[in-house]
C-alpha cells in the first residue's frame, strides 16, 4: 500500500493510504479530542468533538474518519475549532446530569476531562434534560441511562468485541436511549455481565453493582468471619488504580491491605487455580483416555459460561464441569476449612475480590451454593476493592509486603498465570503431562510461548510424547466463535479455553478504569498486566499446580482424588440452556 | 364493541414470513441488516403495528440482534410499536393546510374520538395523526384515512366522515 504525505497544523506526516486523519496526527504528536472514537471498535461519528479543517473542504470534517490524502493541509487548532469543540461538549454537557461530586466515575470521566480541556468552565444554559429509570435489578451491571451522551461505545464492544448484542440504540433524536431490547433489564436478557459496557463507558451509564456497603457491614459485625479471596488479575491491574505505572504485581501488599480493612483470613483464589487445574487436568486426561467428549473446553469465565448456555447450548457437554476457582475456594472455605477450624460455616462471610463484573452474578447462581450457603458471599471488582482502601485511609502503594494465611492462600506459579489468556491452558497442560507421563515437563519447557500473547485466536498441535494434541485458546467472545464455528464445521480440537473479555482477565470489566493518558482495552496495557503475572510465575519456586503442598493435603485431608465423590461433589457443577429475549437463533449442531 | 382489523395473521402467514425473510435474507447476503426495513414492512402491513413476537421472530429467523431490531424499528417514524386503529387519520398541518384551517379540523377530530394526535380510540377503531405535508396542497386542508384522499375539509365535515367510517366497520364486521 502507498504512503500519503499530508500536513497537519504545520507538521508533515507520512502514513500509509487509508488511515484517517485524526490516526495520522497521532503519529505526529497530535492527539485531536475525541469521545466516540475507541481504536478497536467501528467508526461511529456520532459525537463530533474531532472535527479539524481541511482545506478546501467545504465543512469541517470528523478526523475519526476521513481518510489522509496527499498534498491535504489539516488544521485542528484554529479558533472556529475551538469555539465550535467546546459548543459540542457544552451541548453534550446540557443533557446531563450535574452531579460530577457524587458520581462514580469521578475522576475518572472522560466528559469530565473532555470539558475542562476544551475550557468549559462555566455553564450558560439549562436545557430539557432526559429522566430515565435506573436499572440496578441484576446482580453484576447496572444501566444508568440519564448518565448516557450516546456516543454508542457500549453497544459497539457489545456487538463487535462480544458479539453478544444485548445493547442498541432505540428511538430517535432527544429520545434516543441506549437499552436492551424491548427495554428489558439487563439481567434478563443476553447480556453476559462481562461489563466491558463499563470498561469503555466513557461516563458512568453503566457501572457494576455496588457491594462495598455489604463487606463494610460483615467486617463490622462480631459473630461474621470475613474469609476473603483475590483473583490473580487483581494484583496485576490494582497499581494503576493507585497511580502507579502499569505492570507491577501487588500481591503482597493486597494480602495486608485486606488485613487492615478487617479481613479475618486472607486466602487467594490462586489457591484454587491450582485445584481447578487438577479436576479439569484430570477431567481432560480421562477425556483423552476415552475418547471423549473433546474438545475439552474451559469452564472458568462465568461471561463465557452464560454466553455458551445462551447462544451454544448444544456445546454445553464439551464444558468442563468443574467450578470456576471462585466458586471452589468458596466451596472450600465452607465446607474443608470450616470444618478444620471448627466454624459454623453460616457465620462465614466470603468475600472474593475479582477483576471480573460477571463474577457478581456467577456468585448468585444457585447450583453453586454449598449446603444451602452460598460459596461466595459477595464478589467486589477490583475498582471497589481500591475505593475501600481509599475510604479507609490505607497508602496502598507503602504497604509492608505480608503472606496469605494457609492451608486456602498457597499457590504455584500455575495458578498465577490463570489472569492471563492461555494462562489457564498452561497451567493444565503444565498437570496434564505429569498425569500421563507420571513425570514432570523439564523446567525450561514450563513456558508454552504458543499460547501466550494477545492475537484474538492461536491454535497449537502440541507433541506429548507422540501424542498430538491439538489447542486452541481464544480470548473476547466473537474470537470464540470463530473457533466454535470451526468446530462445529468439523474442525478437531482436544482442548479450547475461552475467556470472555479481551486480554483474559487482566482485561475484565471490573479492572480499574484506564488512566487519562490511556485507551480502555488498550493492547500494551492488557500485555502488560499479562507480564506482571508471567513474572510472578517465573518467580515462583513451585510451578505446577500438583505440586501445590497444600493442595496435596487437602486431597489426602479431605477430598480423596481428583474426580473422586467428594471432589465430584464440591468441586464440579453443571449448565443449563438460557433463552432470554433476544437470542440468537443459529444454535451450534455438532 | 371492540373492532378488530382483519389480520391476515395465521400459521401460513407466518410461514410466508420466513420465505420472505430467507429471500431478503439471499438479496442481502453481504449485510443481513438491510433485510430488516422490508422484512419490518411486511410485518407491518399485516399487523398495522409492529408486535414484541413478530420482533423477536425477525431477529431470530434474521440472524441480527434483537436490540438491533428494536432500534431500527423505533427509529423510523413510519413503524409503530402500538397498535393503531382500524382507520389512521393523518390531518396535514403542512404550510399550505395550515393557513386553510387544518389545525381546527385536526382539534375537531380529536374532540370526536376523544383522543390527542398519537392516540388510538379504546375501540380500536380510530388513530388520529397530525401530518406534514401529504402532497396534496392545491386540496388544502387535506385529511387522509388509510390510503384515501379527503379534500377541502372543514371542521363541519368531521362529525359525518367519524359516522361514514364507523358505519363502515360496524357492516363489515357485522
Amino acid at each position: 500500500m502507498s504512503d500519503v504525505t499530508l500536513t497537519i497544523d504545520g507538521v508533515s506526516a507520512t502514513v500509509p493510504r487509508g488511515t484517517t486523519i485524526m490516526q495520522a496526527a497521532d503519529t505526529v504528536g497530535i492527539r485531536i479530542p475525541r469521545l466516540c472514537y475507541h481504536p478497536r471498535l467501528s467508526i461511529e461519528g456520532a459525537c463530533r468533538v474531532c472535527v479539524v479543517e481541511v482545506e478546501g473542504a467545504r465543512n469541517l470534517v470528523a478526523s475519526c474518519h476521513y481518510p489522509a490524502e496527499d498534498g491535504m493541509v489539516v488544521r485542528t487548532h484554529t479558533p472556529e475549532i475551538l469555539q465550535l469543540r467546546r459548543d459540542i461538549v457544552e451541548l453534550l454537557l446540557d443533557n446531563h446530569p450535574e452531579d460530577c461530586n457524587t458520581c462514580e466515575r469521578d475522576g475518572n470521566c472522560e466528559l469530565q476531562r473532555l470539558a475542562y480541556a476544551t475550557g468549559i468552565r462555566e455553564r450558560l444554559f439549562a436545557g430539557e434534560r432526559k429522566h430515565y429509570e435506573k436499572d440496578n435489578l441484576g446482580p453484576a451491571i447496572i444501566r444508568d441511562p440519564d448518565k448516557c451522551i450516546l456516543c454508542g461505545r457500549c453497544v459497539r464492544v457489545c456487538g463487535e468485541i462480544q458479539e453478544v448484542g444485548c445493547l442498541g440504540q432505540v428511538n430517535r433524536g432527544f429520545k434516543t436511549v441506549v437499552m436492551p431490547a424491548h427495554d428489558a433489564p439487563m439481567v434478563e436478557t443476553v447480556c453476559t455481565g462481562c461489563g466491558q459496557c463499563v470498561n469503555v463507558c466513557p461516563t458512568a451509564a453503566f457501572l457494576e453493582k455496588d457491594a462495598t456497603a455489604d463487606l463494610m457491614k460483615a467486617i463490622e459485625d462480631p459473630e461474621m468471619i470475613v474469609v476473603s479471596q483475590m483473583a490473580p488479575s487483581v494484583r496485576a491491574a490494582i497499581g494503576e488504580a493507585f497511580g502507579e505505572a502499569p505492570g507491577k504485581a501487588y500481591e503482597g501488599e493486597i494480602y495486608a491491605a485486606m488485613r487492615r480493612i478487617g479481613v479475618d483470613y486472607v486466602f487467594d483464589t490462586q489457591f484454587s487455580a491450582d485445584l481447578t487445574i487438577m479436576e479439569e487436568g484430570a477431567e481432560f486426561v480421562k477425556k483423552l483416555a476415552e475418547g471423549g467428549p473433546l474438545p475439552n473446553i474451559t469452564s472458568c469465565c462465568p461471561t463465557w459460561v452464560k454466553y455458551c448456555e445462551t447462544f451454544h447450548p448444544n456445546l454445553l457437554h464439551l464444558l468442563s464441569t468443574a467450578k470456576s476457582p471462585m466458586s471452589m475456594q468458596g466451596a472450600m472455605v465452607k465446607t474443608y476449612w470450616a470444618e478444620k477450624m471448627g466454624i459454623d460455616p453460616s457465620r462465614i462471610f466470603s468475600l472474593a475480590v475479582m477483576c471480573c463484573t460477571c463474577k457478581k452474578f456467577e456468585a448468585t447462581r444457585p447450583e453453586l451454593f454449598v449446603n444451602g450457603l452460598p460459596a461466595v458471599d459477595r464478589v467486589l471488582t477490583t475498582r471497589e476493592f481500591a475505593w475501600l482502601l481509599r475510604n479507609y485511609g490505607i497508602d496502598f502503594t507503602h504497604l509492608q509486603p505480608e503472606e496469605a494465611d494457609n492451608p486456602l492462600g498457597e499457590s504455584t506459579g500455575a495458578g498465577v498465570i490463570f489472569g492471563a489468556t492461555g494462562g489457564v491452558t498452561e497451567a493444565a497442560l503444565r498437570t496434564a503431562y505429569y498425569l500421563l507421563f507420571q513425570k514432570d515437563l523439564p523446567a525450561d519447557a514450563l513456558n508454552f510461548e504458543q499460547v501466550r500473547g494477545l492475537k484474538g485466536v492461536r491454535e497449537a498441535t502440541l507433541d506429548f510424547e507422540g501424542t498430538a494434541v491439538r489447542l486452541a485458546v481464544v480470548h473476547g467472545l466473537s474470537n470464540a466463535n470463530e473457533v466454535l464455528d470451526r468446530l462445529i464445521a468439523g474442525g478437531e480440537y482436544h482442548w479450547i479455553e475461552v475467556m470472555g473479555c479481551p486480554g483474559g482477565c487482566v482485561g475484565g470489566g471490573g479492572q480499574p478504569y484506564a488512566g487519562a493518558n490511556a485507551v480502555p482495552l488498550d493492547e500494551c496495557l492488557l500485555a502488560q498486566r499479562a507480564s506482571a503475572l508471567y513474572n510472578l510465575d517465573a518467580a515462583r519456586e513451585i510451578r505446577c499446580s500438583h505440586h501445590n503442598p497444600s493442595i496435596q493435603r487437602l486431597y489426602q485431608e479431605y477430598l480423596g482424588d481428583p474426580l473422586g465423590h467428594k471432589a465430584h461433589e464440591l468441586l464440579h457443577t453443571y449448565y443449563y440452556p438460557r433463552v432470554p429475549m433476544g437470542v440468537r437463533p443459529q444454535e451450534a449442531q455438532v | 364493541m371492540r373492532y378488530q382489523r382483519k389480520t391476515l395473521e395465521s400459521p401460513e402467514w407466518w410461514q410466508s414470513l420466513d420465505a420472505y425473510i430467507a429471500e431478503q435474507k439471499e438479496r442481502n447476503r453481504d449485510h443481513v441488516q438491510s433485510a430488516l426495513i422490508p422484512v419490518l414492512h411486511h410485518v407491518q402491513d399485516t399487523f398495522g403495528y409492529i408486535p414484541v413476537k413478530a420482533i423477536n421472530h425477525v431477529a431470530q429467523q434474521l440472524g441480527v440482534p434483537t436490540a438491533f431490531v428494536c432500534g431500527v424499528a423505533s427509529f423510523y417514524s413510519y413503524f409503530s410499536l402500538t397498535p393503531k386503529g382500524i382507520y389512521t387519520i393523518s390531518v396535514c398541518l403542512g404550510t399550505a393546510c395550515y393557513v386553510r384551517g387544518s389545525q381546527a379540523v385536526l382539534d375537531e377530530f380529536c374532540r370526536q374520538i376523544n383522543c390527542r394526535p398519537g392516540e388510538s380510540t379504546p375501540d380500536g377503531l380510530f388513530t388520529v395523526h397530525e401530518a406534514r405535508c401529504l402532497g396534496a396542497c392545491g386540496q388544502a386542508p387535506v385529511v387522509m384515512v388509510n390510503d384515501v384522499v379527503y379534500a377541502r375539509v372543514t371542521p363541519e365535515q368531521v362529525p359525518d366522515i367519524i359516522a361514514q367510517l364507523t358505519a363502515e366497520a360496524q357492516a363489515e364486521s357485522a
